[in-house]
């Protein structure tokens, strides 16, 4: 049997070679994505313990961490502090090598034009602590010296090369306060994880550090490098014993380099999980080009089956050689898919140090799991694919092998199989329908469960549909391309469930990237129209780093060339009726040049006389008109009373109670600026922008943006993600291309007399080609179809679902790149046939006439 | 012998002709000469029977002379066409206007009904449907009532009517027809030899078709023989009886020679 089984596979070698590749490229994915996520994590772990290798114990500011991570956390005192003369006390402990106050703290970097180099969240600013050579270890320097006084500074070799700075160059800094002229002394390289990753590093003298970062005199963390042949814990308890535990955070290097190593495995295994995702997809698209194979290798075999059985064989003989046929496919397949994605993680990983030249690299990680998890993960997925076939083979009766002529087309077995499928989509779809309109946020469950759901229950059904959809073109078919298209619409729809299977492939691909694609643009859309629709400011200026506007700047700004008008957002959350809601402040003189509310009753003038304006919803729970009262809590338990002085429409951009400034501070000292508006003369100009930028500064952390411009940042954002997801579903696509390529090669192959014979009475090579393309066409528009369609449900449901978090978001199906997707699809029809087509006109008449 | 006979027998109203029609296949070892010079005109209006031994090239030669397979040296025309050196683009076209095929087996597409089989040429061609002809055509196979089945809801014997049927309906010049009734039991072969004479007799059809069956030959207007790729003999308005008697007396031959 087994020998059979061999012969089999050698002699059909043609036949199995597209499933062989689908299994390889989904167990290469398989074992790329960790290979790859394997080597990044064991290089990045390395580079953390470099950059930890002379710690021994790590002392840090709790206070100061928190001020470097967002805005002072207000109200908390600081006791105590990491000053010289703590450094000085550790320095003197018996076991201490070296003692380093560290100070490190937000810094952004300007390039010449005054923008920020790099992103805002990994721009640092740190001190220069050299030691008595005059260098610091940590920094080497490749161009000039470190920074010795205030005005000086050194730059990471990454930035510096980046904006084109050398040494001697006046280059821009600010931390959260103004921003200042200094002189580049020097160049340096780090192996701090975060510079290596792109970002920004500025050094300056400690004490300069320490004003702008931090405060005068203070430290937010003091290294301990321990003497040789001191432990790590014994140093810590020693330091310990200095300090009150609850203000200061001491760690050893080891746990510090445990912690960091954690975390990197965790980040790596969030992105190997996704990347996982993925390569799942692509096997399971590669299921379905296993099962047909199968199940076409079988139909082509029928007799030879059916004469093993009436030979003797049994049936589970039978079903073996099928399963050991798959097994030798499965084999090989994975094997080749393993040295595959092998050379694939060893590309990805050369192509990033390629891109970004900080990156740590390191030897390439093959683990036992990697190996042993892609070989059984390809072994397994093609044995169970053909288990179906092979059992299906084992129920050909021995008579078979005496019956003459063509198999009849299955039509038998599909009953069941509709009914099935009905069931399963109908329920699917009720559980998403249910989902969809439920409120709250148990919809997301019924989603969750009706999208699978649903998907299984379309594929059982993809046979059934085939037919009607098929139906649809046809027509068309016959009439624009004749003969060959009307021979090529019903080989369509001969064989249903191979259509179907081939198809499903691409319905995959489809429904998942149709999905996030109108996810994603509704989500623009959404945005561009809130942001469109509520504002009148020409410019908005706000921190990149996230952190607090200076809301001085607001009068300095209103003084600038062309402006008219500005005003700093105040936000605060005010508990009103016993109802805890966001409030945003503006200055009452600037609000209507600013903001574009539609009033309901009342006028926004109200806020100049210190009343409040609430939106209709707000106002309808807390049945609220023009002149109501409403309450507000404020410190100490009381209650003050707030005049409402108008109603407006609610605006997803504007919170649901609108106060002026003044009224917030009244009660309030905590009011967040997030940004100034600003309205200018001409509208937004290039001049403005200028005026406005340098009106503050020309500080790199204070961006100056139009509202075009902040939209058009998240929607750089969102197309980012979907052409990741594109690429990512790139590979289960591939594989589906190879599922079409694979079916029509093997269904010319079964018709090659049906082709010799109309190649006989006339049918001209062209004829023949078009007909194997267009079917290729119809099968592949067939699975696109259904992939969309059911694309754009899910989407329109997981928007209806995700509305309720997400304010105002509604279903914007973006119509070009849907009918992109199935223009491509048609592509990836004409692609598939190229081969077969080939095959099929080149056919000898006469061979195939005589085939039996 | 009588290799000029049979050339010459219709040289002025040939549908078909061969001349010194020469197929080797393989070469050292494996060579064979599957035709030997052969010569041989198949009349307008003629139906002619190809006899003679399994291998002696009688396949072979209908390929040849249908421009399905190339030949070695020599001559092939139909009407005025001459075949050799012709393009695969312009053997197609000819093949889809000229010439109409009846195979063994195998001679329907199943996706396609009876009706939609025998336009398959027409529609091929891009050429409008000759309704009356068609309706003739159909009246004369005898399919009126099947014409929207498929192959598969067929008989062998109704599926080769449908064949016939095909071949005719676009009016070729010659029918060529390997072995029609070979998987047929009698009386369907009777069935479709009957038909194909009556189109050569009522429609003026031109029909060649290999045989290996006397009796389905008795319905030709004459008998061509091969043996070894060479046409020995020749026999004209045969009965199942004469051309038995001529087959036995090459098996003789064969045996002593
Ligand atoms: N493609 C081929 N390659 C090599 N030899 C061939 C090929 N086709 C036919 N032959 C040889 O040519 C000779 C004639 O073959 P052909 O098929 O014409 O015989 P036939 O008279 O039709 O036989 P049968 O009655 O069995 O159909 C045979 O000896 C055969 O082996
Ligand atoms: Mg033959």
């Amino acid at each position: 049997m087994y020998r059979t089984a061999l012969r089999n596979v050698l002699a059909h070698k043609g036949r199995l070679l597209m499933t062989a590749l689908a299994v390889m490229l989904g167990t290469a994915f398989v074992a790329g994505t960790l290979v790859f996520s394997d080597t990044m994590g064991q290089a990045v772990r390395n580079s953390y313990s470099k950059s930890y290798s002379d710690v021994s114990v790590l002392v840090s500011d709790k206070w100061s961490r928190s001020a470097e991570n967002g805005p002072k956390a207000a109200g908390e005192k600081k006791r105590e502090a990491l000053t010289d003369a703590t450094v000085k006390d550790f320095a003197a402990l018996p076991g201490v090598e070296r003692a380093r106050g560290v100070v490190t703290g937000f810094t952004a970097v300007a390039d010449k034009k005054g923008n920020l180099i790099g992103e805002a969240w990994s721009a640092q600013g740190s001190n220069f602590a050299p030691d008595a050579s005059g260098q610091d270890s940590r920094y080497p320097m490749v161009q000039g010296r470190g920074p010795k006084a205030a005005g000086e500074i050194a730059l990471n070799k990454q930035a510096a090369d980046k904006a084109g700075y050398q040494v001697g160059d006046k280059v821009r800094v600010a931390g959260n306060g103004a921003a200042e002229d200094t002189t580049l002394t020097g160049v340096f390289t780090s192996d701090d994880p975060q510079v290596t990753s792109g970002g920004t590093l500025v050094l300056m003298d400690t004490a300069t550090a320490q004003q702008r970062l931090l405060e005068a005199g203070h430290y937010s963390s003091i290294a301990l490098t321990a003497k040789s042949g001191v432990a790590e814990s014994a140093l810590l308890d020693a330091a310990k014993a200095k300090l009150p535990a609850d203000v200061f955070d001491l760690e050893t290097g080891q746990q510090l380099k445990d912690e960091q190593s954690e975390m990197v495995t965790r980040s790596v295994t969030g992105m190997k999980s996704m990347l996982l995702v993925f390569a799942g997809i692509s096997l399971f698209v590669g299921i379905f080009i296993i099962v047909n194979t199968f199940t076409m290798l079988i139909a082509q075999r029928l007799k030879e089956l059916a004469l093993l059985r009436a030979v003797g064989a049994s049936r589970r003989q039978v079903t073996n050689s099928v399963l050991v046929e798959a097994l030798m496919i499965g084999v090989i397949a994975s094997v080749s898919g393993l040295l595959l994605g092998i050379g694939i993680g060893a590309g990805m990983q050369s192509l990033l140090a390629g891109v970004n030249e900080g990156m740590p690299t390191g030897s390439l990680v093959i683990a036992p799991a990697t190996v042993i998890g892609t070989l059984v993960t390809g072994i397994v997925v093609t044995v169970l694919s053909a288990l179906i076939p092979a059992i299906r083979a084992s129920r050909i009766p021995p008579v078979a092998a005496m019956s003459s002529g063509d198999l009849p087309s299955t039509q038998r077995g599909l009953v069941v199989r509709n009914s099935i499928g009905t069931l399963l989509a109908g329920g699917g779809i009720a559980l998403i329908l249910l989902g969809a309109f439920s409120k709250g946020s148990g919809g997301r469950t019924y989603l969750e469960l009706g999208a699978p759901v649903t998907l299984i229950g379309v594929f059982v059904l993809l046979p059934l549909l085939s037919r009607p959809v098929v139906a649809l073109v046809g027509p068309l078919l016959g009439k624009v391309f004749g003969t060959p298209g009307k021979l090529a619409r019903r080989n369509a729809v001969r064989n249903p469930r191979r259509t179907a299977s081939t198809a499903a492939a691409l319905t995959i691909g489809l429904t998942l990237v149709t999905a996030v694609t109108v996810i994603g643009n509704s989500v623009t859309s959404t945005v561009t129209r809130l942001v469109a629709g509520s504002m009148k400011a020409d410019y908005t200026v706000s921190m990149a780093n996230h952190d607090e506007v200076a809301r001085e700047l607001a009068p300095v700004i209103a003084k600038a060339n062309g402006v008219t008008a500005a005003s700093p957002v105040g936000n605060v959350m005010w508990t009103m009726a016993g109802d805890r809601k966001a409030v945003q402040g503006f200055d009452a003189a600037a609000f209507d040049q600013l903001v574009k509310v539609d009033m309901t009753s009342g006028s926004t003038g109200a806020l100049k006389q210190g009343q409040i304006l609430v939106n209709d919803e707000f106002a309808g729970k807390h049945q609220l008109h023009q002149g109501s009262t409403l309450k507000l809590e404020v410190d100490g338990g009381k209650t003050v009373d707030l005049t409402v002085g108008g109603v407006f429409e609610r605006n997803d951009a504007l919170s649901p109670v609108i106060a002026s400034n003044t009224l917030i501070d009244q009660y309030d000292s905590d009011s967040f600026v997030t940004e100034i508006l600003v309205k200018g003369k001409d509208g937004a100009t290039p001049a403005l922008k200028q005026a406005v930028k340098e009106a503050t500064g020309s500080n790199p952390v204070i961006q100056v943006l139009t509202e075009k411009d902040k939209v058009d940042e998240f929607s750089r954002i969102i197309t980012t993600m979907l052409n990741i997801m594109y690429g990512l579903l790139g590979m289960a696509v591939l594989v589906a291309v190879l599922g079409v390529i694979n079916t029509l090669a093997m269904s010319v192959f079964e018709r090659k007399r049906e082709i010799g014979m109309l190649r006989a009475i006339g049918l001209d090579r062209r004829g023949i080609k078009r007909m194997v393309r267009i079917e290729s066409v119809v099968i592949s528009l067939f699975g696109a179809l259904i992939g969309v369609g059911l694309g754009c449900f899910l989407a329109w449901a997981a928007i209806r679902v995700l509305a309720a978090d997400l304010n105002g978001l509604t279903t914007a199906v973006p119509y070009g790149s849907v009918a992109l997707f199935l223009l491509l699809a048609a592509l990836v029809g004409i692609i598939a046939a190229l081969w077969p087509a080939r095959r099929a006109s080149r056919m000898d008449i006469l061979s195939s006439i005589k085939t039996d | 012998m009588s290799t000029s006979t049979a050339y010459a027998a219709h040289t002025g109203l040939a549908a078909a002709r061969a001349t010194g029609l020469n197929k080797v296949y393989g070469e050292g070892d494996t060579r064979v000469v599957a035709l030997d010079n052969v010569s041989v005109s198949f009349g307008q209006g003629e139906f002619t029977a190809i006899m003679g031994p399994s291998g002696s090239g009688k396949s072979t030669l209908m390929h040849c002379m249908a421009g399905l397979d190339t030949v070695s040296s020599g001559s092939a025309t139909i009407g005025e066409t001459e075949l050799v050196g012709l393009k695969d683009k312009q053997l197609t076209k000819l093949r889809r206007d000229k010439i109409g095929f009846v195979f063994q087996a195998f001679n329907l597409l199943p996706t396609l009904t009876a009706l939609e089989n025998i336009t398959l040429p027409m529609d091929i061609a891009g050429r409008k449907v000759d309704k009356a002809w068609l309706d003739r055509v159909v009246e004369t196979v005898g399919l009126s009532g099947r014409l929207s089945h498929r192959p598969a809801q067929l008989s062998g014997g109704q599926q080769q009517r449908v064949a016939c049927a095909r071949a005719l309906a676009s009016k070729p010049e010659i029918i060529f027809a390997d072995e029609p009734t070979g998987n047929l039991d009698s009386r369907s072969g009777a069935e479709i030899l009957s038909f194909l004479r009556n189109s050569v007799r009522e429609l003026g059809q031109t029909v060649v078709m290999v045989t290996h069956d006397p009796v389905a030959a008795s319905y030709a207007d004459r008998v061509v023989f091969l043996a070894d790729g060479r046409i020995v003999d020749e026999l004209t308005n045969p009965t199942a009886d004469s051309v038995l008697d001529r087959m036995r007396r090459f098996d003789a031959k064969g045996r002593t020679s």
